[in-house]
């Protein structure tokens, strides 16, 4: 303790002398141990049985479901569809904006013109 | 404990090494149950509660005890436990919002080393310096529990909060001041 802090001079109260005293180390109930023990051990049977839960049927349904070339289509026309979706819009936008172009050249055009 | 369920075991692990693991583990927790619990209860302020953090501490080591031992290099493991015990008690009152509302429940300690006449005097003491340990801020006050409930050194106390040495000392000496201070103010 003789590191804690050097004493402060004037003081009329020894606190460390003090704080010694009033926070003397506790004595854990005994049930306590136990306590802990038995959640560890439902805990960790717990966390094994999950994990053999998990990897049992991933093994069984998802696994298999994965290796299944059948399942690999959808996959495929997902992407083919969002393919064609993202070109149709792509074609989409720049016919909007080649009739835009096709109108704000006819406006200059008639208003050259005086129409 | 729904917060502990996950990844409790400590993983791959062949079962030589983990009985091994697990007789470490056993040892560390004997040696420490009564640092642990200590630190918690006057942290906490009530038994209750100082179980709860004391259990949720020595899971959480049990989850990270094998890296723990191999980045210990040797070093004790208290002042780990220690932070670990610190930091559930930080989530304790940001999670409920709350502290102590007593600041102990059992706040009637007997100084062991008085003589007699001066036990009821000192009783008055003990409880006025628990009642203002209480009112430091926080860090003042883990650092005092740390060093007068569980004997922690400078350093020990350092890491556990992860702080330096020296500003660790400094940490110690303000508090200690500010107690005399609050003290003399009574």
């Amino acid at each position: 303790m003789s590191e804690a802090s050097e004493r402060i001079t004037g003081s009329t109260w020894d606190v460390e002398r003090l704080l010694d005293d009033a926070l003397r180390p506790m004595e854990p109930p005994e049930r306590l141990s136990g306590r802990f023990e038995d959640t560890l051990a439902a805990v960790t049977q717990a966390a094994a049985e999950e994990l053999s839960d998990w990897a049992e049927e991933l093994s069984e349904s998802e696994l298999r479901a994965l290796r299944d070339p059948r399942n690999w289509v959808r996959p495929v026309v997902a992407v083919g569809a969002g393919g064609v979706a993202t070109g149709a819009l792509l074609l989409l936008e720049l016919r909007r904006r080649g009739r835009q172009q096709t109108k704000s050249r006819l406006r200059s055009v008639t208003d050259r013109v005086g129409l | 404990m729904s917060g502990a369920r996950e990844n409790v075991e400590p993983a791959s692990l062949d079962p030589a090494a983990k009985a091994e693991l697990d007789k470490a583990f056993a040892e560390l927790y004997r040696d420490h149950l009564k640092d642990v619990y200590s630190y918690a209860y006057y942290r906490v302020g009530n038994q209750h509660d100082a179980e709860d953090l004391t259990e949720q501490a020595f899971l959480q080591a049990y989850r990270h005890f094998d890296r723990a031992r191999r980045e210990s290099d040797g070093r004790p493991l208290r002042p780990w436990l220690i932070r670990i015990a610190h930091n559930l008690a930080l989530n304790y009152y940001r999670d409920r919002s709350r502290r102590p509302q007593t600041p102990l429940e059992n706040a009637d300690p007997i100084p062991a080393r008085h003589g007699t006449e001066a036990i009821a005097e000192g009783r008055e003491e003990l409880r006025q310096v628990i009642a203002k340990l209480d009112d430091l801020p926080d860090d003042r006050r883990d650092a005092l529990i740390m060093r007068f409930a569980l004997g922690m050194d400078n350093r020990e106390i350092a890491r556990a909060l992860g702080r330096s040495d020296g500003a660790t000392k400094v940490l110690i000496h303000r508090a200690i001041k500010q107690l005399e201070e609050a003290m003399a103010d009574e």
